[in-house]
């Protein structure tokens, strides 16, 4: 009985899995960040390739994800001591995308299971690794809700429902909006294709997010030859003061 | 016009910076300080991280006080004694004061300090100031002439030293306090410290008003670009771009300010400005007493 089972999953699953595949296309596999760098909106649009006709059953959904860069983040809680407000308790999360941004075509209950979720790692809470906190803090979870909070007010996490078209079962199309306040890195995309909740494809893609020009040269800069750029900060400060005084004093005379 | 500031990593209306830049200018040019004390806060409420804002107005300070130091020394108002011994007080606090800095960076806690350190300095300066301008304003009605202390218990410290500008015979001790005072709140809240300076220059060391504001600038040059070094270095916090945006408007502010100032009396000049600092001071009181409506922040793990 359990042999036949395996057989059936073997015979039809596999087969199945392999039937649909992404063909991606974006606007922009580059973000740069000039001076004048105000969010940036990047269209991701796609098709699903197959040999046969379109499988019967539950229909295709679509769920695109784009994930900024990890670092551990602390999160710092207020209480009240002595009168005013001071961070007193902190934990640390091990790993939280600075920008995380999920995009699907229909309300995520239906398109996806907790158990695809988990496998994938596709929700927000999903996308957030955070082990071991300090076991004098009673509340753990709630740090890392608080973190999902403030990133989602901010758009710097996004759950955006219903935002992907799919036509014909095989022509999708969406855009993620980048906000304003963005870090450098790879911005790792994933779509997946589900039906019923379970995922039938995957693809994954980068788009990097890189300063340039000028941004890039004052960071790398700032960073790499520290003592050259505050030296560099004071000349200019130094420059304008000496400038302004002399220019209003010219029109003085 | 939107912005994106390299170091701070946010995106900010770059004509909001150079109004800004331009107004604490204005003020700064009418009332004599620097202006730190205002735009560092107001840095803080268009969402500038406080660690780039307090190391980027140290920068802009520079500017300021450079400018307004260049008038000072045609009209040889600088006491040039005077300000190295206060300079070397000043680069001691400072030093200290970015230590301090970065240990409560490290604990979480720099942003109370820094919001603490307004509070009271904005506080204790903005009551004194008006209510010494409002006493001010009753006597000048009365037609009474401010008189002043010549001697205190300053004048039997050791080490004494002739200042020839100032016309002082005084000891070395009380200008180097004042000058580490005044650099460990340089390096803490990003401010030249002028507020502070010039009422302990006149009230404490008993310098002559003439020379005081001079020989404070041209100390706070120093000790500011001492305090822009350390946080450049150490912390890698401050902005260029900030820095340039808010400096071409502050310089422009400096000199429009100091014409309407000719205009004003003084003492309404300064009671006006201790309405302002008093204003700042509430305003950052009310942030530290009430509940915040978020209890979180988020800040950067050490990474271990």
């Amino acid at each position: 009985m359990r042999f036949f089972t395996l057989l059936t999953t073997l015979l039809f699953a596999l087969p199945l899995a392999a039937k649909e595949e992404v063909v991606l296309g974006l606007s922009q596999n580059e973000v740069s960040i000039t001076t004048n760098f105000d969010g940036s909106e990047i269209l991701i649009f796609g098709a699903v390739k197959r040999e046969d006709a379109i499988p019967d059953g539950p229909p295709l959904e679509v769920i695109v994800t784009v994930s900024g860069p990890s670092t551990p983040i602390l999160v710092r809680r207020k209480e009240k001591r002595f009168g005013i407000w001071v961070n007193i308790d902190s934990v640390e999360v091990d790993r939280a995308p600075s920008f995380y941004a999920v995009t699907t075509s229909a309300p995520l209950g239906d398109v996806l299971s907790n158990v695809e979720d988990q496998r994938n790692q596709i929700t927000i809470p999903q996308a957030i690794r955070s082990v071991g906190a300090p076991h004098n803090i009673a509340n753990a979870a709630s740090f890392t809700d608080a973190l999902i909070r403030i990133r989602l007010k901010s758009d710097l996490y996004q759950l955006n429902e219903g935002d992907v078209t799919i036509e014909e079962q095989t022509l999708f199309r969406t855009s993620v909006a980048l906000p304003s306040a963005l870090t450098e890195g790879g911005y790792l995309t994933r779509i997946f294709l589900t039906r019923g909740g379970k995922v039938v494809a995957d693809y994954e893609t980068i788009i990097d997010v890189r300063k340039v020009g000028m941004e890039r040269w004052l960071f790398t800069l700032s960073r790499e030859n520290a003592f050259l750029y505050g030296l560099m900060s004071l000349a200019i400060a130094i420059a304008a003061g000496w400038g302004a005084s002399a220019i209003f004093s010219l029109l003085r005379r | 016009m939107q912005v994106y500031l390299p170091i701070a990593e946010v995106s900010v209306n770059a004509f909001l910076l150079l109004g800004l830049g331009g107004i604490v200018g204005i003020l700064s040019g009418m009332f004599g300080v620097g202006g730190g004390f205002l735009m560092t806060p107001l840095l803080f409420f268009i969402g500038i991280p406080p660690a780039v804002a307090v190391a980027t107005e140290a920068n802009q300070i520079v500017a300021s006080s450079f400018s307004g130091v260049l008038a000072h020394f045609k009209r040889k108002t600088v006491d040039l004694k005077m300000g190295t011994v206060l300079l070397i007080g000043g680069l001691v606090g400072a030093a200290f004061g970015v230590m301090v800095f970065n240990y409560l960076k490290s604990q979480g806690q720099v942003d109370l300090l820094v919001k603490l350190c307004y509070v009271v300095f904005l506080g204790v300066i903005g009551a004194l100031m008006f209510v010494e301008s409002l006493n001010a304003i009753r006597k000048t009605k009365k037609g009474k002439p401010p008189a002043r202390k010549k001697h205190n218990w300053i004048h039997g410290l050791p080490f004494k030293m002739r200042f020839r500008v100032s016309g002082l015979y005084i000891s070395v001790i009380p200008p180097l306090i004042v000058g580490v005072l005044v650099g460990v709140l340089a390096a803490i809240m990003g401010v030249g410290g002028g507020f502070i300076m010039v009422p302990a220059m006149i009230y404490l060391l008993g310098m002559p008003t003439k020379v005081v504001v001079g020989t404070s600038l041209f100390q706070i040059i120093f000790v500011t670009a001492f305090t822009t070094m350390l946080h450049a270095t150490t912390n890698f916090t401050v902005d260029i771009v900030l820095a340039v945006l808010l400096l071409v408007g502050g310089v422009i502010g400096a000199q429009i300010g100091a014409r309407i100032g000719v205009l004003m009396k003084a003492e309404q000049l300064r009671i006006l400005l201790a309405i302002m600092v008093l204003v700042v001071c509430g305003k950052l009181a009310l942030e530290l007493l009430l509940q915040p409506a978020e209890l979180y922040s988020l800040g950067a793990a050490s990474g271990h």
